[in-house]
């Protein structure tokens, strides 16, 4: 593997996140993905190099072809990272739900 | 348990939305928002002061038993909408992130159940990523205990 990318990197570039919609919906070809997009196959391939060092894509050989699956699990790193934020946050507000029901009843 | 608070925060955007459902009527909801004691419970900072009105302006406070400041922010207030809207921008004091402003849409949903909508936006990608990682960061400054504290009990 060369250069290390993190996960955020590789989903900063909107090309990139198009490429993982498009793969998310079905596995596909690296020509049948270049073909969805204007940009040159050899940029297409650089973006999708990057999907695959991080992760993100999966290859598999199936006959002459090699097809890019999408990996979910990984995709779940960029959502654990949020999570102690939306925990913080669903703390405060089943606080605040608490409090208000008190005080609804000791009115 | 599923958390009931979405939030959406898109890569490479300076901004986020908090999203929420609560088991409570549009006017309980709101008035968490406005009455300073309630606040003080909900925040667990003292209120200094809370002005709920157009122009109005608030001051939090959290010192702890040997009087240290753990926390101190401060906002004013633009829009006051009883039981709709407030657009008001927010401060942490003594901390490198900036202002931000926060807009709260206050929805109901029956007469026993209501959402909150809050848009908040940071200065920069990079502060409000910064915010965003603040529950991960360790010893940074004063918020930062009271997040953890908040942590610490979730485990």
């Amino acid at each position: 593997m060369k250069t290390r990318r993190d996960i955020f990197q590789a989903i900063a570039d909107p090309t990139r996140r198009a490429i993982l919609s498009l793969v998310a919906l079905q596995a596909l070809t690296p020509g049948a993905i270049a073909d969805s997009f204007d940009s040159s196959r050899q940029t297409i391939s650089k973006h999708i190099q990057i999907l695959t060092e991080c992760q993100l894509l999966k290859q598999e050989e199936s006959g002459r072809e090699i097809y890019y699956h999408f990996n979910p699990n990984k995709m779940k790193e960029i959502a654990e990272w949020l999570a102690p934020f939306a925990k913080m946050w669903d703390d405060r507000f089943n606080k605040l739900e608490n409090i208000m029901k008190k005080y609804k009843s000791k009115k | 348990m599923e958390q009931k608070t979405k939030i959406n925060a898109e890569e490479g955007k300076q901004e986020l939305v908090i999203t929420r459902e609560f088991d409570l009527p549009l006017e309980l909801l709101f008035k968490a928002h406005v009455e300073p004691d309630i606040v003080e419970q909900v925040m667990g900072t003292k209120v200094l002061k809370l002005e709920s009105k157009k122009h109005g302006s608030y001051q939090y406070k959290t010192t702890d038993a040997q009087g240290n400041v753990l926390f101190q922010a401060n906002g004013v207030i633009h829009e006051f909408t009883p039981n709709r809207k407030i657009t008001r921008t927010f401060e942490m004091e003594n901390a490198p992130f900036g202002v931000q402003l926060e807009i709260y849409e206050f929805e109901q949903l029956t007469d026993s159940t209501s959402k909150l909508h809050m848009h908040v936006i940071y200065e920069s990608v990079a502060l409000r990523d910064q915010v965003l990682k603040l529950p991960f960061a360790q010893g940074l400054n004063m918020a930062h205990n009271r997040i953890q504290e908040i942590g610490n009990k979730l485990k």
